[in-house]
């Protein structure tokens, strides 16, 4: 009897294993990303744009066209990607404290544009590569190597809310944030940013899809203890679900 | 714009340039005296079917180059001296991940805000840009028919040679317009070359990349020993100079680039006239910067005058290159200040007798 496959390392990851800390997000939005390449068929006509932060190395993993960016350049780099390849799939994939602090103009500049781009970020609440200081996305309160006594609103201000800031823009046209803590979540965010890969097949604009993401290593939490903590903390302050959907 | 006899304005020679060159993609954001660039390119690059953005900044405007370089375009941003300061993070990594692109500084007057006068005040930013040890060609117009020369010859450099490639000019000549005698007719050698290495999908292939960030111990080491045998090649191949008036025996040689050596051609005819004979030696290129032979034609003369449109930066290269230096006299004007045929000639005429 011919054997069936029912489950294969997609084409779209290369072979090399993944370096991030266990229990880390950024291990399973890379993996649901090059999945949902291979299913769309477009690994061949993917160009991504990667972060500085941990997810600087994202080309070692993937098996597509990936080049760097100076931190926070990315969406404007993949603009002018898409702009010279109108017919490739082009996404950057950013960490918070790329996409929401030193990238902030660059973000917002180009969902105003309304690239037809999508954007995937990562919100971890810290700088994972650095070693865990303060984003602008720290919950009030948190602890991290900069705000050691907890993040304070008189001195710091409130955590920004991306997603919903950017659906105010007239051409943003998807915003949705996930999260990825157990199999039923991983479901749903494939299903986000797939929808996000769609839009930007079909010529329908920027979307942006924020994926509440764990960083075990700088939260001093076992990673069944971070995901826990994304369901019954983070996605307090930050609720998933859809934000803006226009077709 | 035609091939022939025509007025021309310096900044509007470049857009034509980089046109006739094959750019495709353009970023830039607005900053006198070089607005006429993003204006005009906002509707001829279109004409060329290519893609005219206003980048919201100049830290947009470079990395929008980045992109378009990395997706295997030829591409531009021009700014003036302040912008130019922001896009040093750009210009790094662009030479960290050999992307090759085209960057037009017209210098004002600095630092800070400074104003809008003509300036040569970011000649040690355009040959030492940014963070990291690496280089990029510098080119020095000095005339609307070299905004027009450089700048297309730049498009083939920059891609014959994987490196970003500056042409720098200043206020001045953005600004004047000239009757020039434009060739037209050239067709640029390399627009169709392969780029193996640009991100166009990974058909056929596996997936490629364009980093500069080299973890492996050693790697960057090595990468830096790489770049660096190609800067050698290009100091090689690719140093350009002027050298005029050698041929009447001059005791003297007055070393400026770009407008300042325009003004210090009038001078040497105000000293001619006095029965002082000058030469000039103007560099083309600031980087490489043409070591070797301004210390030749340096040892046939007595002095060298150095002028500039600062308070002395080509003049630390001018030194190097004679290793005299009791036989350099500099004189600048800073902030926006152009001095005149004549008053470089008294400054001359007060070293001389
Ligand atoms: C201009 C510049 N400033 C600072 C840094 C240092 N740096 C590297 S990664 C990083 C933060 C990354 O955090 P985030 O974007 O949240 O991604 P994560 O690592 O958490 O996935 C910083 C500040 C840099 N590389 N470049
Ligand atoms: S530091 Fe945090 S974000 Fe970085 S790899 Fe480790 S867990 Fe992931």
């Amino acid at each position: 009897m011919a054997e069936k496959i029912v489950y294969k390392k997609p084409d779209s990851l290369t072979d090399k294993i993944f370096s991030y800390c266990w229990g880390c997000g950024h291990s399973t939005v890379h993996k649901i990303i090059a999945e949902l390449i291979d299913e769309l068929g477009m690994r061949e006509k993917t160009i991504a744009v990667a972060p500085v932060g941990c997810a600087v190395f994202a080309y070692d993993f993937w098996n597509f066209d990936t080049t760097e960016a100076a931190h926070g350049r990315a969406p404007v780099v993949a603009t002018a990607i898409k702009r010279v390849h109108p017919g490739h799939l082009v996404f950057s994939y950013q960490g918070d404290g790329d996409l929401a602090s030193i990238g902030m103009a660059e973000i917002i500049h180009t969902a105003n544009r309304g690239e037809n781009l999508t954007i995937i970020f990562i919100n971890n609440t810290n700088y994972g590569m650095t070693g865990g200081q303060m984003a602008p996305t720290t919950l009030i309160g948190q602890k991290t190597t900069t705000s050691p006594a907890g993040r304070n609103i008189k001195q710091n201000g409130y955590p920004i809310k991306m997603s919903e800031m950017l659906a105010q823009f007239e051409s943003v046209k998807y915003v949705e944030r996930v999260k990825v803590t157990n199999a039923a979540s991983v479901i749903k965010a494939k299903k986000a940013i797939k929808k996000g890969f769609l839009n930007q097949l079909n010529g329908t604009g920027f979307s942006f899809i924020e994926v509440l993401s764990a960083c075990p290593a700088n939260w001093r939490m076992e990673p069944l203890a971070a995901k826990a903590h994304i369901d019954g903390v983070i996605s307090k302050y930050y609720p998933v679900g859809l934000i803006k959907d226009i077709k | 714009m035609t091939t022939g006899k025509q007025l021309i304005k310096g900044n509007t020679a470049i857009v034509e340039a980089a046109l006739d060159a094959g750019c495709r993609f353009y970023a830039g954001y607005p900053i006198t005296p070089q607005n006429e660039i993003p204006e005009t390119m906002s509707w001829r690059m279109p004409e060329e079917g290519g893609t005219f953005i206003q980048a919201e900044s100049e830290l947009i405007s470079i990395n929008m180059v980045f992109g378009a370089s990395a997706a295997g375009a030829r591409a531009m941003t021009t700014s003036s001296s302040p912008g130019i300061s922001l896009m040093q993070e750009g210009i790094s990594y662009m030479a960290g991940c050999e992307l090759p692109a085209v960057l037009v500084n017209v210098m004002r007057g600095g630092p800070g805000l400074g104003n809008i006068a003509p300036s040569q005040s970011d000649y040690f930013q355009a040959v030492k840009p940014g963070h990291g040890d690496f280089h990029i060609i510098t080119l020095a117009p000095h005339n609307i028919s070299e905004m027009y020369d450089y700048t297309f010859d730049a498009f083939d450099l920059a891609d014959k040679y994987r490196i970003p490639v500056m042409i720098l000019a200043d206020g001045l000549l953005g600004q004047l317009m000239e009757n020039v005698e434009l060739d037209r007719s050239r067709k640029p050698a390399l627009l169709n070359a392969p780029k193996p290495w640009a991100l166009t999908g990974a058909s056929g292939r596996k997936g490629q990349r364009i980093v500069s960030l080299l973890m492996q111990p050693g790697a960057l080491e090595k990468h830096n020993m790489d770049l660096n045998e190609k800067y050698n090649l290009i100091k090689k191949n690719e140093t350009r100079h002027e050298l005029a008036g050698m041929e009447k025996n001059p005791e003297y040689l007055i070393a400026a680039f770009g407008t300042c050596a325009r003004i210090s051609k009038g001078t040497m005819n105000i000293a001619a006239d006095a029965g002082i004979k000058t030469g000039l030696f103007r560099p083309i290129t600031l980087w490489p910067f043409p070591y070797e032979a301004l210390k030749e034609a340096a040892k046939k003369v007595k002095k060298v005058f150095v002028f500039e449109m600062n308070l002395g930066q080509m003049v630390e290269d001018v030194r190097l290159a004679v290793g005299d230096d009791s036989k350099i006299e500099f004189y600048g004007r800073p902030g926006g200040g152009v001095p005149t045929a004549e008053e470089l000639f008294e400054f001359i005429r007060g070293k001389v007798k």
